[in-house]
């Protein structure tokens, strides 16, 4: 029981510590509003609120709302309410600003990359010297730098996101623009069913009550996007991660992660109202960033994992990497050829087939290709701006 | 005791094993009121939740399964259209006024009752399950979010009816799509994990009372090993009970006695050709051998 936070003497009570305490979540990404504040308080006077065993299990069924956020509360409610005797200053802060980001705000408009989020991890150090060589994102070829202890906040600007989430809802409408052959009964529809019409009226004494209608149904597609972050990509991660950015805030259903050594679900992180802090949380996401490349081994675990809750017949799986991999390439055609039989179709995005003379030489992506049904230059942003009319051909 | 550990305790008189996280997310819901969302692999239990919550309330279980392209008119209700024309007809025949007809064929006695109106409309409060929401529509999330606020459901031709009592709603997902947040915000939410190895030997001595004390060992040291092999679908708490009740009806005293037993009774666990594949009888043995 040392280990309970001992909190500041002009604190004024149990309801503005847990009032904190649901700040404290709001600042990690828990979506919650004062709604939730509300139903915690009322929990918490329906157990032993003093055993905190009962309390974090209480407060833990309230405030979660998913898998991840149940898996991360644990060390949230530690670091507020157990942090061995630290004296936390202001329990009640800058309620205004919090308010933004409750639940059900999910804003895709670029507006919100302009408004500055405050940013919330505390290293901020070796920034200057990197940002010019920044450049415009385009497709160069200079010598990889080490961004082991790199932030991905430097990579990619709010402005360079509110340009992707322009480019990205152009392309993710191509992609996704689908629309059946066959027509199906629907409330309103452009046509009248006559089929049934006919079978209905014979129960009406061959008089038609109801007219059926039907229509065209769409066929949204979905899409997953694999970006590699691997040591020889980094030049083009600024590039990938606004598009990732952009595609995820304008796209509801789209669906990223990240891969190096380990693969990581960005989408999540991504879909932050704020798109300075969605940056910040996928810097925690994406430690090992710009570390060696296992391309099949990631594909693999994505096809046994996550494939099979997110990826279906109507998926298509976009992955954005240079095909330099240490796994061997027999594990590559496994594992696309797994992947395939989700059913989804497979693009394969390479920063390197824009240059001239390029041949898919790298091994992995000489056994890649076969599987493959589209495969296409990207470096830029407007090289990604030109697949457009690739992209809606699949 | 507090009221808590007193419910997860009758829980397990009615032979389901809830874990801490599941019976403080069961007990917060129950006294606030709130509907209980419970996410977690297929397998783990979920809908056995609501049955076991109905058995200790001892109260009717009302089950909405959802489906892509559930609609209004299969949750909530529908009008008997043939029994309408019907009673036209004779109205017709009968002289009655179009008036008097209208008021009578959109009265209670033509309105079929779907799940969502009928568990609103009990007496004492049932327990609402509404299946795989995450199989519904976007849209019918939505809705089902103003019936859950507001327990009040509004039939054009009769009026708003109000609940006559909360019912307890425990909704299910199995992560096939991400659900809306509003959703989310509302219920009280509990991830349902597969077992631990305490928590399945005390759901199988539960359940499957027959089955002697150093089998049950080994049979459920066997699946939680399984469950760490690279399998396809991961074996749930049912097959494990379904894998006990096949040695058990077996007359297996010993999980490594019969290589060939234990590999035909394999098939309540593994149910897919390529996880069959994946565990050769070597594998099974090997596990066997070290789950005893």
């Amino acid at each position: 029981m040392t280990r309970v936070t001992r909190f500041a003497a002009r604190d004024p009570g149990p309801a503005a510590r847990v009032v904190g305490f649901m700040a404290h979540l709001r600042e990690n990404g828990l979506k919650l509003g004062v709604h939730e504040t509300a139903t915690a308080l009322r929990a918490l006077c329906e157990i032993d609120a003093i055993d905190p065993r009962q309390a974090r299990l209480a407060l833990k069924s309230v405030c979660a709302g998913s898998a991840d956020d149940a898996a991360r509360f644990d060390d949230l409610f530690d670091a507020y309410w157990l942090n061995e005797g630290r004296v936390r200053q202001k329990v009640v802060r800058d309620a205004t600003r919090n308010e933004r980001h409750s639940r059900s705000s999910l804003s895709s408009e670029g507006e919100s990359a302009a408004s500055g989020g405050r940013i919330h991890s505390p290293d901020d150090g070796s920034k200057a010297e990197d940002v010019s060589a920044e450049g415009t994102g385009r497709l160069v070829a200079t010598t990889a730098r080490n961004l082991m202890k790199r932030d991905l906040r430097e990579l990619v600007d709010p402005a360079d996101i509110a340009e992707a989430e322009r480019l990205a809802r152009r392309l993710a409408a191509a992609i996704r623009d689908r629309r059946s052959r066959r027509r199906r009964a629907a409330r309103k529809g452009a046509g009248i069913d006559f089929r049934r019409l006919v079978r209905q009226s014979i129960a009406t004494g061959g008089e038609p009550f109801a007219l059926p209608r039907r229509r065209r149904p769409d066929r949204p597609v979905r899409l997953s996007l694999l970006c590699d972050v691997s040591g020889s990509m980094t030049v083009y991660a600024r590039v990938y991660l606004a598009f990732l950015a952009g595609l995820i805030r304008a796209d509801r259903t789209a669906d990223a992660y990240l891969f190096h050594t380990r693969l990581v679900r960005i989408t999540e992180a991504l879909r932050d109202d704020d798109p300075l802090r969605a940056l910040n949380r996928l810097t925690l996401l994406a430690d090992g960033f710009g570390g060696g490349s296992r391309i099949a081994g990631n594909l693999d675990r994505f096809a046994r994992t996550y494939a099979r809750q997110f990826v279906d017949g109507r998926s298509v799986v976009v992955i954005l990497s240079d095909g330099y991999d240490t796994d061997p390439p027999d594990k590559m055609t496994a594992a696309l050829t797994r992947l395939k039989t989700r059913g989804c179709r497979i693009v394969w995005l390479n920063p390197l087939a824009g240059w001239k003379g390029y041949e898919p030489v790298a091994r992995a992506m000489a056994a890649a290709r076969p599987h493959l049904d589209l495969f296409a230059p990207a470096g830029t942003l407007a090289a990604l701006a030109g697949l457009e009319a690739e992209l809606s051909r699949i | 005791m507090s009221d808590w550990t007193a419910l997860g305790e009758s829980f397990a008189s009615k032979g389901y094993i809830a874990s801490p996280e599941l019976t403080m997310a069961l007990h917060i819901a129950l006294t606030l009121g709130r509907p209980l969302l419970l996410e977690g692999a297929a397998g783990v239990g979920k809908t056995e939740v609501a049955r076991t919550l109905a058995a200790v309330k001892d109260t009717r279980l009302i089950r909405l399964q959802c489906y892509e392209g559930l609609d209004a008119a299969h949750a909530i209700y529908e009008w008997n259209y043939q029994r309408q024309l019907l009673s036209i007809r004779a109205a017709a025949e009968g002289g009655e006024t179009g008036r008097a007809v209208e008021d009578r064929i959109f009265s209670e006695e033509f309105l079929l009752q779907r799940p969502l109106l009928e568990a609103i409309r009990q007496e004492t409060p049932p327990v609402l399950l509404i299946d795989e929401i995450d199989r519904a529509d976007e849209e019918f999330e939505a809705y089902l979010l103003e019936v859950l606020s507001d327990f009040q459901i509004t039939v054009p031709e009769l009026g708003t009816i109000t609940a006559r009592s909360i019912p307890h709603v425990i909704l299910t997902s199995n992560g096939t799509r991400d659900l809306s947040d509003a959703l989310r915000r509302r219920c009280i939410y509990a991830h349902v994990d597969y077992p631990t190895r305490e928590a399945e030997l005390a759901i199988l001595a539960a359940r499957c009372p027959q089955v002697e004390e150093r089998l049950a060992h080994q049979i459920v040291g066997f699946v939680q090993a399984l469950r760490k092999e690279d399998l396809e679908k991961k074996p749930g708490v049912a097959e494990m009970l379904d894998f006990a009740a096949a040695l058990a009806g077996l007359g297996l005293a010993d999980l490594t006695a019969d290589p060939v037993v234990l590999q035909a009774s394999l098939a309540t666990l593994l149910k897919t050709e390529a996880d069959r594949a994946a565990i050769a009888s070597e594998v099974a043995q090997r596990l066997a051998g070290t789950a005893s």
